[in-house]
């Protein structure tokens, strides 16, 4: 699905350089989760992955099913099936959420040659997929992300998720800011999505999430570069000695 | 010395130009009103550079003897429907009978500036130039003058109860270097109600002023998308005199046009009355746009809000004057002022002066200019989601003028409104 190979990036406006070397390769319908201390540049790897201007790719690839990712903009990369869950989503006064959902519903249909959905079948969609999320009308009708609170927030990216229908999905550090109860919610809505033809990258500090939603693969991300791979046992290491020790280990 | 008389010189011999390209003799509707309306322009002169409130505009288009050519004819499809409002048609200016509803049909009282004369209107020449005088203190307004002078048609509008239908008065140019000035009084008696639409393009260049006058209790909305037109030189006067428990709300859309100026003169005369003025403008290009607006607190538990929205591209200017002055006694007064712009490029200019001058002391007062790009986040957040940029910039082109447009209290106009704009933004999506 996902093939990084050896992505070097550097802050555009200065000589800093963030990722030095990450190889990752995702298969359909797995599940990697990247762990790591603040700095090592976790979501900085989302997003350059997801298109973000202020950064320069120096060196590497990533693929998404043997597309190129980095040469394209990011509403192509969106429309290619690539879904970032934001761990500060952006609140846009103005713009009403269901507008901003029909908007990119279309924008990515008609970018794929598809017919646009008509109002009546948004609606059902929105409305079940809404509800599975605990997402009422109210919420629907407010500006995006405007007066929400941070479960709010994070359950309103699983629904865009959700409408997307992407086929990667990064999660970065969408348990931020969240209590057990949300936290359960939006892993549910993540693990509803779980498909044989779609795959994820969560982002996070904590090995709590990933009780909810269980990785396939996890890897420990240090200084720019991935520095350790395992199966799930690998994030209750971390959550047991913190990343001392493994990053002992590696140096 | 001689410099100064040599500039004195100067002045009263571009007034006397100016003057002379206009039919002053034709005398009119309230002859003494217009009498000393001249004789208030003559002492004022014509506005330069050097005067305050024409520091960031320069009115030499408007000062010119006659119009410079403008080419109208961007064919517009109406942005109202017809439906169930009453139509009133000028063609540059002049009334034009056959494209127009029957005046009685809005079930108020209409009379046309022109046919005034011969009639004793007793409300109409009270109020004519009445309003223009008094807004000419402190800040003098020339160009008002010189309409209330010399103005050709013009709409008189009483209504007593309310208003069955909108009144729409529809603007068309036909005419390159139509030159029309225009004075409309309305007058709203105690408890009535009336919206009233002005639409498109007056002329070439065009002198519109409207005195309003709200008896207690009344309500008069309105609500003016100004016409699109490349060349146009548009100047409008609002002066609007309000009662106790009055609503005032007047709501302007303007798109292109060389230059337009837009001042409102509110004065609250009655207590708890409430005014709200706020314009929503998009330039692009040879594009210059001012609001100058000037509320006075005269009276107790006032509310004011002003809301101006402007985008901006391609080196057009934007240009905001605004002041609230509350008077002494004028307690409880809720002011509010908020002008921002939207620069899509460095080449495009914003220039606002919000003013505040308050002798009551328990009052809240507010204002907020500010000038920025388009959210750079909130357009990546948009791009992450397929949304191109684009369309991405349009929508959030669209909610920095929401709150403008959140004026409107009808919603069905509101809505129209907002796709006239949304039709623009997407037009000039790609320039």
């Amino acid at each position: 699905m996902l093939e990084i190979k050896n992505l070097h990036v550097k802050l555009e406006e200065e000589d800093k350089v963030i990722l030095k070397g990450v190889d990752l390769k995702i298969g359909s319908g797995e599940v990697h989760a990247i762990m790591g201390p603040n700095g090592s540049g976790k979501s900085t790897l989302s997003y350059v992955l997801s298109g973000k201007g202020g950064y320069e790719v120096t060196e590497g690839s990533a693929m998404l099913e043997g597309v190129e990712l980095l040469d394209m903009e990011p509403e192509a990369r969106a429309a290619a099936g690539l879904f970032l869950a934001f761990q500060y989503p952006v609140e846009i006064p103005g713009v009403g959420n269901m507008t901003f959902l029909r908007t990119a519903v279309n924008a990515q249909r008609k970018a794929r040659g598809e017919e646009e959905i008509s109002a009546g079948d948004f609606l059902k969609l929105v409305r079940e997929k809404a509800k599975a999320l605990k997402i009422d009308a109210e919420m629907m009708k407010r500006p995006v992300n405007v007066g929400f609170s941070g479960g709010e927030k994070k359950r309103n990216e699983i629904l865009q998720m959700a409408m997307l229908e992407p086929k990667m999905c990064i999660l970065d550090e969408t348990d931020s800011g969240l209590d057990v109860d949300a936290m359960k919610l939006v892993s549910e809505g993540v693990n509803a999505l779980r498909d044989a033809g779609r795959s994820f990258l969560v982002i996070t500090h904590y090995q709590r999430l990933l009780d909810h939603i269980k990785p396939d693969v996890v890897h420990i991300m240090a200084d720019g570069r991935i520095v350790k791979t395992g199966g799930p046992e690998l994030a209750l290491e971390v959550e047991q000695n913190g990343y001392a020790d493994i990053l002992a280990e590696v140096v | 010395m001689a410099q100064l008389q040599k500039q004195a010189q100067e002045k009263t011999d571009a007034l006397a130009a100016r003057l002379g390209s206009l039919d002053l003799a034709a005398g009119g509707f309230a002859p003494a009103a217009r009498k000393a309306a001249l004789a208030r322009l003559e002492s004022m002169g014509l506005p330069g550079r050097r005067d305050e409130y024409w520091r960031y505009t320069d009115p030499a288009v408007f000062n010119a003897e006659t119009a410079s050519e403008s080419a109208p004819l961007i064919v517009e499809k109406p942005i109202f429907t017809d439906k169930d409002k009453v139509r009133l048609v000028f063609v540059d200016g002049v009334f034009d009978a056959a494209a127009s509803d029957k005046p009685e049909l809005a079930g108020v009282e209409i009379t046309l500036l022109s046919q005034a004369g011969a009639q004793d209107i007793h409300w109409a020449s009270a109020l004519y130039g009445t309003l223009e005088a008094a807004g000419q203190k402190p800040v003098p307004r020339p160009f008002a003058a010189l309409n209330t002078a010399a103005a050709t048609e013009g709409l008189l509008i009483r209504v007593t109860g309310t208003a069955p239908k909108p009144i729409h008065i529809s603007y068309r140019q036909n005419s390159t270097t139509s030159d029309p000035i225009l004075h409309h009084c309305i007058k709203v008696e105690s408890g009535a109600e009336l919206t009233l639409l002005e639409t498109g393009i007056t002329g070439a260049r065009s002198n519109i002023v409207m005195e309003a006058q709200v008896e207690a209790g009344g309500k008069l909305h309105h609500i003016r998308p100004q016409g699109r037109s490349h060349g146009k030189q548009l100047l409008t006067h609002i002066f609007a005199r309000l009662a106790e428990n009055t609503l005032f709300k007047s709501f302007t859309l303007s798109m292109n046009g060389r230059l337009t100026r837009n001042e409102a003169v509110i004065e609250f005369t009655g207590d708890d009355a409430v005014a709200h003025v706020a314009g929503a403008c998009v330039g692009d290009g040879a594009f210059h746009h001012d609001d100058t607006v000037f509320v006075t607190h005269d009276a107790e538990r006032c509310e004011s809000r002003q809301v101006f929205k402007k985008v901006l591209k391609n080196g057009a200017v934007g240009v905001f004057q605004g002041k609230i002055l509350v008077k002494a006694g004028a307690q409880k007064t809720d002011g509010y002022q908020i002008s921002q712009s939207l620069l899509l490029d460095d080449d495009s200019q914003f220039l606002a002066k919000p003013e505040l001058e308050i002798y009551a002391d328990d009052v809240i007062c507010s204002h907020g200019s500010t000038s920025g790009a388009i959210d750079e986040t909130a357009l990546f957040y948009l791009q992450s989601r397929g949304v191109e940029k684009r369309v991405a910039q349009t929508l959030l082109v669209l909610a920095f003028l929401a709150e403008a447009i959140a004026e409107i209290e009808d919603e069905t106009l509101a809505e129209e409104i907002r796709e006239r704009m949304e039709d623009w933004l997407h037009r000039h999506e790609r320039a």
